[in-house]
């Protein structure tokens, strides 16, 4: 596996492009701040008809489901031994942490009272069982930890050769168990995702009769599941072409167009899934008819069918732009298909409206500023991507 | 790989089998039923003249400023909020008008405890869903959950707070009525204990054929309320939603008790992935053939 061996990236960490980004990241911590000080009334567009918003439905819902590259790569690498794509598992597992990262702050910053999150965790005896949320809180909490940690022999790898003795041994010292250990970590990296991203499709599920029947279904759970898997592949698609591209790394078009292959199967299976029991419970005719949900429902279908279509035959995998294209039809899919169950298809009554106040935006966007700056920052730095041969990894 | 891949399948079948032979008694579990001591309230439109001394009430028994937001009269909360916890609205239609009073229904089987994850909600003495500050971060899923759009958020407040009727629990314990019971002048609502409110209802209906609706809305709507409701008027022309006879949370809680009892699904699937893995390592490497 040699020929595989991840290297930092190197090159200057303060570029233009990060300093923008990290001028978005200080604009949203100021708008952070203040919205802690005058409470979510003044600085959101939420309201006692739609109490969540972008934060929720973006940051959180969608956001976690675009870091599933981890986790699905994991399922690929660790249990189906796929060993060819062990090169995409670590920058997988770096947007994987980030991503849960930012969501883990946006939970924050969007509840309202978090200085008593600790609570949740340590109070065991009061948790609620039936409660798929306290669910979801629990296993990100853990979920975020366990991606540093399986994360951990990249950075450990680079402290190994540090100059300082002690983090150097420490660092080896640590290293040993790791290898023993890591094993039982990405078993719980794959578990947690299973358990927590379908079991956002169980919180939704509990708006019952405010959440349009063409969305509400006992398959909700499993529907977020397997789509969150194809999200993660696709972000994995997309983010190896973009780094081979910015950072001038080989390409890895094989394992990407083998991988598309199984994408473009389970995307068959979502649709497959939802049209099955829209008809099996009678709904079908709900397909037309219903205004704009309809529109919707119809645009998702599309979005999911369309890349499993141009993934389906190996002709198409045999292009990165097809594939590019596809994986981003997949990204815009799995995220509207979020949006809609969490925003769009949950209707309140009459009188209630949201739309996400500025602040409300910048703030996301200067969390994914954070995310992006602190990747770049991240694979210059430690060996995180590989095959980055041209550029030989210089120290500072 | 095929024994792997077959371990793996195993691992899973087993977890899948686990949660759906688990799941077989929580869907087959009785509907709740109201606590032995249920205390609620019994709103009659017909009886309603629409004064308000109720919602005046109700925000002093409360200890809730008046809402002067709606800029007019001194006191004119435009719905349920922050500073309201009970309203009076007015439904008029093809000349035909009713009143309806909102507040908490004090679900059976309530959504919003369903949802609450370290139990601020709860239904706690008489069955009376009562909110818990010590154990509430602010998530409102309570708010995304209940049916009728009860629960209210301090959006203006830096430590915000749920809002919702408790039934003035306070009063109950010191031996008085909830405030908006004990005003009304025309006994349009009621307090009593769950049973007698029910028997006393359906008595109405008896003794006044042809003047309500023929049902009483919260003894069967979502798994049933404490909150009865009698009508002249269809019930979701004020506003309250059909929900079947099912409560809310139901389907929920089949699945979440069905997949995660005893942790045995998760934890068997854990054990699984482990042992492939281990097993992954032990063969080495398989490279690109399947």
């Amino acid at each position: 596996m040699s020929e595989h061996k991840a290297t930092p990236v190197g090159g200057s960490l303060m570029t233009p492009s990060t300093r923008i980004l990290l001028f978005v990241f200080m604009v949203g911590a100021a708008l952070t701040v203040w919205r802690f000080a005058v409470g979510l009334g003044p600085s959101t567009g939420l309201s006692d008809g739609y109490p969540w918003g972008l934060w929720i439905a973006f940051d959180v819902v969608t956001g976690t489901a675009l870091a599933c590259g981890g986790y699905a790569m994991a399922l690929l690498v660790y249990i189906f031994n796929k060993g060819k794509y062990h090169p995409l598992v670590r920058p997988a597992l770096l947007t994987s942490a980030l991503g849960y990262s930012v969501a883990a702050i946006g939970i924050i910053i969007d509840v309202g009272r978090p200085w008593f999150i600790w609570r949740i965790p340590i109070s065991v005896g009061k948790w609620n069982l039936d409660s798929a949320l306290l669910e979801v809180a629990l296993c990100v909490m853990a979920y975020v930890m366990v991606l540093w940690i399986e994360l951990s022999p990249a950075f450990l790898e680079k402290w190994q050769d540090s100059g300082n003795t002690g983090l150097a041994s420490f660092s080896r010292g640590l290293s040993k168990f790791m290898d023993k250990a890591l094993i039982w970590f990405i078993a719980l990296g794959m578990l947690l995702p299973t358990m927590h991203q379908s079991s956002l499709g169980s919180v939704i599920m509990l708006a019952g009769p405010r959440l349009h029947t063409l969305w509400h279904t006992p398959w909700l759970p499993f529907l977020y599941l397997i789509s969150c898997i194809a999200m993660g592949y696709a972000v994995v698609v997309m983010e190896s072409t973009l780094s081979s591209r910015a950072f001038g790394r080989q390409r890895e078009d094989k394992m990407l167009a083998s991988l598309s292959g199984v994408t473009s199967g389970i995307l068959f299976l979502f649709v497959a899934v939802r049209f099955l029991d829209l008809f099996l419970r009678g709904r079908g005719p709900l397909l037309i008819g219903e205004g704009y949900y309809s529109v919707m429902f119809w645009l998702e279908t599309v979005l999911f069918l369309a890349p499993a279509i141009m993934l389906a035959g190996s002709r198409g995998r045999a292009r990165i732009g097809t594939m590019f294209r596809a994986s981003m039809m997949i990204v815009v899919a799995g995220s509207l298909y979020r949006f809609d169950s969490y925003l769009v298809a949950f209707n309140p009554g009459p009188g209630w409206s949201y739309f996400p106040s500025v602040p409300e935006i910048v703030i996301t966007l200067g969390l994914v500023a954070m995310e992006i700056m602190v990747f770049i920052m991240l694979v210059k730095s430690f060996p995180i991507l590989s095959g980055t041969s041209p550029m030989p990894a210089h120290r500072k | 790989m095929a024994r792997t891949r077959r371990a793996f399948l195993k691992g899973l079948a087993y977890a899948g089998g686990t949660a759906a032979v688990s799941a077989v008694p929580a869907v087959a579990s009785e509907p709740r039923k109201a606590p032995d001591d249920a205390v609620g309230m019994l709103y009659d439109t017909t009886r309603c003249i629409g004064c308000k001394a109720c919602v005046v009430a109700c925000h002093e028994a409360n200890d809730l400023p008046p809402d002067t937001r709606g800029d007019v009269l001194y006191d004119a909360p435009q719905s349920l909020n922050d500073r309201t916890k009970n309203i009076i609205k007015l439904y008029q239609e093809d000349g035909r008008r009713s009143y309806m009073k909102q507040q908490c229904m004090h679900c059976i089987d309530p959504a919003c405890v369903g949802a609450c994850m370290i139990g601020a909600l709860q239904k706690r003495e008489h069955g009376i869903v009562t909110w818990d500050s010590d154990r509430c971060i602010g998530c409102r899923y309570c708010q995304v959950a209940c049916p009728y759009n009860v629960p209210k958020f301090e959006w203006e407040e830096a430590n915000p707070r749920i809002i919702k009727c408790e039934l003035c629990n306070h009063r109950l314990a010191e031996g008085k009525e909830p405030a908006c019971c004990e005003v009304c002048p025309r006994d349009a609502v009621i307090y009593g204990k769950y049973d007698e409110l029910l028997a006393e209802a359906k008595k109405r209906m008896v003794d006044h054929p042809g003047r309500y609706v023929d049902k009483i809305y919260g003894e069967h709507d979502g798994g049933g309320t404490q909150v009865l409701y009698l009508s002249h008027v269809p019930f979701e022309k004020l506003g309250l939603p059909e929900l079947g006879d099912e409560a809310v949370p139901k389907l929920n809680r089949t699945i979440q008790h069905g997949v995660y009892k005893g942790m045995i699904a998760p934890a068997a699937l854990y054990v699984a992935m482990g042992a492939v893995m281990l097993r992954n390592r032990r063969k080495g490497d398989q490279g690109d053939e399947s």
